[in-house]
């Protein structure tokens, strides 16, 4: 069992370590957990033929590259940390994080929290030099008296009304803590807006529904990012000296009357008693995926200030308006 | 085209044969008809000679550079990919349309010195008055109809106001933003008018014996104006406080209701009194103060920028009251 890594102080041979832990994030291979979701197959996809990818996920990978190699182990168990021992892994990318708000909160708690922990402990333990977490922009919550943007200082207090993204919630704090105690490790969260593409995510199932329903009298302004947007700001946040919070946004923000205009779909606008009592008995008969405190999503507005993302991470936008929001309605063989 | 069926004219006798065997249906057809050919353009015509008649009172109230002037306006936030609060044009237009309503015909609002607002950023600092804000709309309907270049004013609003259905697109819509500092700094950073009415519900619902007294002047609007080097545009509005009659108001009804306070205002109980009084209005802008210092210092010293401004403001009123002839002319 290896010792836990002392801090290092800034003297010369520090610096050459750091050289060191650059080089080894810029050519080391780099595990992916939930490799096997939407999002965690397109990264693959884009970042296999530049150096190697580890899958970490307990589904299997249809239709791999060949190049990449995948565990389907969980996270939680010892052959997981054989994995993370090897010393040419340079950086994790996590994004298995679990949303299926169908599922128990104890099973989600357990997969998220624990299994994000027991990452966290392979990171110190193995010195891994760079971590990214993929938390969301839905931790700072929609609230009426939200800042129209907000910064990556904010409080997360999106477990205010929507108990079930708490466990994001600690995700973040947890990788919060990482981030001050240990330097020696790069670690970076991404807090993306609304995610709209071919991925199972509630935004992106909402606008692909054949009428959209909204509340009515409610039309908060909105922000979109393109899946491959999200993509391309984790590949920029594996590039070594990158550390922090970024909120990650898309183009320029929308009123949710206009994007489904975009779209071409009718809304029904219900007011919002009806709606929520609605909701709440479509759920319980499993007849929707959309929990109902989910409906302050297009109640009130929760976008985000990506300017650091912008300044620090290089990052931009690819995707206008219209392809970000058609993307939901692509071919989905991905 | 095709021929109405009352009037037998190319081959109708074949027509009608085939027709009759089924009468109900031929009835329908002939309904259908009519709906299509007559009765569609008659509504239509009608909507659209209601729609022109409105646009050429709307000229006639507005002036007839209205539409080039919200056009300018929309393409000044399309150039920056819409504008980030919500604020659409389209929709404020009409909003407008109503505010110049009461600022051209009912209250004749009287304007000087709209020349003091600068085209960048500014912080319009003005007195509350008339229990509800009729006095921010005419401000806001000023700039917009007066101004060169029109201006929209921004104000920020009740944070509970998000809450209600309507409301809360209503208010986003017109470019009104939710009351928390860091919304203020982003449209002074965007270069917008902020209006700021530093007494907030102290000044708007004051009794009727207190009127025209400044009340107690908030900090915040200093240490805003100081961080982002904004200049000072002082603003004072003559004649919104005997719109409503306010003989008092009620500490435990306020309470009971949860409301901040519950003014007493005979007039509303009188048929068509809930409309305010047509008082003549006069709005000064004053010439722009740009205040230096440091945002982070005391609040004594700010208080005493912020004194500088109240003085302004009030001196400004009382010089307004002075050449004030008439309360309705």
């Amino acid at each position: 069992m290896a010792k836990r890594p002392t801090p290092k102080k800034p003297t010369p041979a520090r610096r050459a370590a750091d050289g060191a832990a650059a080089a080894r994030i810029e050519g080391g291979a780099v595990v992916v957990t939930g490799i096997c979701g939407r999002l965690g197959r397109r990264l693959a996809r884009q970042l296999h033929r530049e150096r190697t990818v580890i899958g970490l996920d307990r589904r299997e990978f249809v239709g791999k590259p060949k190049d990449i190699e995948h565990h389907s182990i969980d996270v939680r168990r010892k052959k997981a940390r054989e994995l993370f021992r090897r010393p040419d892994i340079g950086a994790l990318v996590h994004l298995g994080v679990m949303h299926d708000p169908r599922l128990g909160a104890e099973e989600h708690h357990t997969w998220n929290v624990i299994a994000f922990q027991k990452l966290l402990e392979y990171v110190e333990r193995y010195q891994i030099p760079k971590l990214v977490l993929l938390s969301s922009a839905n931790v700072y919550g929609p609230r009426p008296d939200n800042p129209q943007f907000i910064s990556e200082d904010a409080p997360l207090l999106g477990a205010n009304r929507f108990s079930d993204i708490r466990d994001l919630i600690e995700l973040d704090m947890l990788a919060q803590s990482f981030f001050w105690r240990n330097p020696g490790t790069e670690t970076v969260i991404l807090r993306p807006a609304h995610i709209l593409g071919t991925v199972q995510n509630a935004p992106s199932n909402y606008l692909r529904l054949k009428v959209v329903p909204t509340l009515l009298g409610f039309d908060p302004m909105m922000q979109v990012v393109h899946q491959d947007d999200v993509v391309r700001a984790v590949r920029l946040a594996l590039r070594p000296g990158v550390r922090g919070i970024f909120n990650i946004a898309g183009p320029p923000p929308v009123a949710l009357s206009r994007a489904v205009k975009l779209l071409g779909r009718p809304t029904l606008p219900i007011p919002h008693a009806m709606a929520r009592a609605g909701v709440e008995r479509l759920w319980r008969w499993h007849m929707t995926s959309f929990p109902a405190p989910e409906l302050d999503f297009i109640r009130y507005v929760c976008m985000v200030d990506d300017r650091r993302a912008r300044a620090v991470l290089g990052y931009g936008p690819k995707f206008d308006l219209g392809s970000t929001l058609r993307a939901v309605d692509e071919e989905r063989w991905v | 085209m095709h021929a109405a069926p009352w009037c037998p004219e190319p081959e109708p006798e074949a027509n009608w044969c085939r027709v009759t065997p089924m009468p109900a249906r031929a009835a329908l057809a002939r309904i259908g008809d009519v709906a299509a050919d007559d009765v569609l353009p008659l509504v239509g015509r009608l909507w659209g000679g209601a729609r022109r008649s409105v646009d050429e009172l709307a000229v006639r109230l507005l002036g007839s550079d209205f539409e080039e002037r919200a056009r300018l306006l929309q393409a000044r936030y399309a150039e920056a990919g819409g504008d980030p609060f919500g604020l659409d044009l389209e929709t404020a237009k009409y909003a407008i349309m109503t505010c110049a309503f009461f600022h051209r015909l009912w209250f004749r609002a009287e304007v000087r010195g709209l020349e003091n607002v600068p085209a960048g950023r500014v912080l319009l600092i003005a007195n509350h008055s008339g229990q509800i804000p009729i006095d921010g709309a005419m401000i806001g309907t000023s700039l917009f109809l007066d101004h060169e270049p029109p201006r929209v004013i921004r104000a920020m609003v009740e944070k509970w106001s998000q809450t209600l259905p309507f409301v809360s697109t209503f208010f986003s819509r017109v470019g009104q933003v939710v009351g928390v500092p860091e919304n203020a700094r982003r449209l002074l950073e965007m270069g917008e008018a902020l209006l700021v009415f530093p007494e907030g519900t102290r000044g708007i619902s004051k009794p009727f014996s207190r009127r025209y007294q400044l009340q107690e002047f908030g900090n915040g609007f200093m240490r805003l104006a100081i961080e982002t080097g904004t200049p000072i545009v002082p603003v004072a509005v003559v004649g919104a406080e005997e719109q409503y009659v306010n003989l008092g108001n009620l500490k435990w009804a306020a309470r009971a209701l949860r409301m901040p306070v519950f003014p007493v205002i005979p007039q509303v109980f009188v048929p068509f009194g809930q409309m305010p009084l047509p008082t003549k209005y006069f709005i000064h802008f004053g010439e722009p103060l740009h205040i230096q210092g440091d945002a982070d210092e005391d609040d004594a010293v700010m208080e005493e920028k912020v004194h500088l401004v109240k003085q302004t403001i009030q001196s400004m009123i009382n010089r307004g009251l002075k050449q004030r002839t008439s309360l309705f002319f």
